[in-house]
């Protein structure tokens, strides 16, 4: 099957029907095998036990900045190619990096009460997490507000573009601003180097994290394209009653 | 508000005139000609600054929103002291920051009417379908709006600096980063505003999307005027990124804005 | 597996984590079953998509 089949909606459901229990299996595996390795990984010297949330928290923040990513790839097959299976992708793939930007945000904060001692700290990276998941609202937001759904993705797909450009200046600036501001009693933590022991289990979780994103991410594309399915049997459904009545 | 709908139908032949003079001669002569070229570079600056004076002067009428900004700008600096406190010290220590909030909030206050209201009237129609480049159009809306609604809080800020028990030294600085740093709180709502008219009811929508995106001008405003007032961090690499923001935003701001009214009102 | 003395914070995070992604996956499959459903009642009341009729 060629790549060009893919951009037709019919035959990306098709394939994604076929391929999506494969992918449920695989990512459940690897979770399986990531939380156990996480579960039997050695305490850090400094923070005992703790160090397990990083487990979750490092994966998800990588994966909230990859669902920008994906977002704003989207976004030029939107504006570029007028694809609409672009558009699917970007409006499928916002609530999916909302979550996992959310999950960064609330496990960061079970992490500082323990390490820093209190549940927020206006650190760079927290704050720019936090700035990253006002801007998925904001485009989850559009997407919500837009009344048809070719508007509302190309409104939306500017916003990402716009957004992509601005979070490299936000990151930058959020970071010259705690410089500023640094508190004293922060143990900052990635300084060292990361022991073999902790890093395994960490990559095992990236990648099953990563492939839950991919699961979720296709499967609510598809749910997308049946939901614009419905829409247009609806219209279709609405003209005949108005057509048979005239 | 019908002297301001006056005042659209005057100004618009005045720049349809001018595109007329230009628009069959491009059309009918070509690039043969060398100087035909400069004659639709011309005529598209008298569009520009015909549509910005346009703006200006409608903002400026009955109906239009340029002082209601300056107005809201102090109503929120005079509520602040009740919040914290009528604390003389505090409040000089905190005054830059409110004041970059305060102008923060008052620059989104008109942004929704920037092109809502030529929407209305379908003027924007025409901008869209004029000879002029949309991004320069939208450029010489967003400068009128600055000029009608930003510029007013830069120049009432040294009076509530004075309120805000901020020295009159430092306020001349704090102003300075306001003057820097306000066109491009313009410029970043220009694209939400954009945004929110190509959806067609995004009055809510506009702060949301917006507010977000102007976090590195808050930092770097106040971080340039606590460094001019307070030190010890130099003044000057804040302000210059402050600078930089400005006119990058200024560039980027007009682009993403054409071309989500481009894409939203097809 | 000894947990420590933050234990409570540990499991804290980890049953948010589950939590959120456990909504996303019933937000998929609820979703997918819903759209389903409707797509049957609509084409039980003879209304097709142009495509298919096309093809």
């Amino acid at each position: 099957m060629a790549v060009i089949d893919l951009a037709n909606p019919t035959r990306f459901l098709a394939l994604v029907n076929r391929v999506l229990p494969w992918l449920v299996a695989a990512t459940a595996l690897v979770f399986a095998i990531g939380l156990y390795r996480a579960a039997y990984a050695p305490d850090d010297y400094q923070q005992g036990a703790t160090v397990k949330i990083m487990f979750l928290h490092v994966p998800a923040a990588w994966l909230g900045m990859m669902g920008w990513v994906i977002m704003s790839a989207a976004a030029l097959g939107t504006l570029v190619w007028r694809h609409p299976l672009a558009d699917v992708a970007g409006k499928a793939a916002a609530p999916i990096g909302a979550a996992f930007t959310l999950i960064c945000l609330i496990t960061g904060a079970l992490w500082g009460r323990p390490t820093w001692g209190t549940y927020w700290v206006w650190d760079a990276r927290l704050t720019s997490v936090l700035i990253l998941f006002l801007l998925y609202l904001g485009v989850m937001a559009l997407y919500w507000t837009a009344e048809e759904p070719g508007r509302g993705a190309r409104a939306a797909a500017i916003l990402t573009l716009v957004g992509a450009v601005n979070i490299p200046i936000i990151k930058f600036s959020v970071d010259w601003w705690n410089t500023l501001h640094q508190p004293a009693s922060i143990v900052r933590l990635g300084g060292a180097t990361v022991d073999v022991s902790i890093l395994v289990p960490l990559l095992i979780m990236a990648g099953a994290f990563t492939l839950l994103f991919i699961t979720l991410h296709l499967a609510a594309m598809r749910n997308e394209i049946l939901r614009r399915r419905v829409r247009t049997m609806r219209l279709l459904q609405a003209q005949t009653l108005s057509e048979a009545r005239t | 508000m019908d002297e301001g709908g006056g005042q659209k139908l005057r100004s618009f032949p005045r720049k349809r005139e001018s595109r007329a003079v230009s628009s069959p001669a491009s059309k009918e002569l070509g690039p043969r000609f060398r100087g035909d070229e400069r004659v639709i570079e011309a005529s598209i600056m008298t569009a520009f600054t015909a549509l910005l004076l346009r703006d200006i002067r409608l903002s400026l009428r009955i109906g239009g929103g340029a002082l209601m900004g300056a107005l809201f700008f102090l109503i929120v600096v005079t509520l602040m002291p009740f919040a914290i406190g009528p604390d003389l010290n505090l409040l000089a220590r905190i005054g830059p920051a409110i004041l970059w909030l305060g102008a923060l909030l008052a620059s989104l206050l008109a942004l929704d009417r920037l092109f809502a209201m030529d929407q209305d009237d379908g003027s924007l129609d025409l901008l869209m379908m004029g000879r002029m480049p949309l991004e320069l159009a939208v450029l010489a809306k967003a400068l009128a709006h600055w000029i009608t609604t930003g510029l007013p809080l830069v120049i009432v800020a040294p009076v509530l600096g004075l309120m805000l028990n901020v020295e009159l030294r430092a306020m001349g600085w704090v102003t300075l980063t306001l003057l820097a740093g306000t066109p491009a709180l313009t410029f970043i709502g220009l694209v939400g505003a954009a945004l929110s008219v190509a959806l067609r009811r995004g009055g809510l929508l506009l702060p949301v999307l917006t507010l977000p995106l102007t976090v590195p001008v808050l930092i770097f405003g106040v971080a340039a005027a606590n460094a001019a007032i307070v030190g010890p961090a130099p003044f000057g690499p804040p302000f210059t990124i402050l600078c930089a923001l400005s006119l990058a935003s200024l560039v980027l701001g007009p682009i993403a804005a054409a071309a989500a009214l481009r894409h939203g009102l097809e | 597996m000894n947990l420590g003395p933050h234990a409570d914070f540990i499991v804290a995070a980890y049953a948010v984590a589950a939590f959120v992604v456990a909504a996303l996956i019933a937000w998929v499959v609820l979703d997918h079953a819903a759209q389903r459903r409707i797509i049957g009642d609509l084409e039980e009341r003879g209304v097709t998509r142009r495509a298919r009729r096309k093809e």
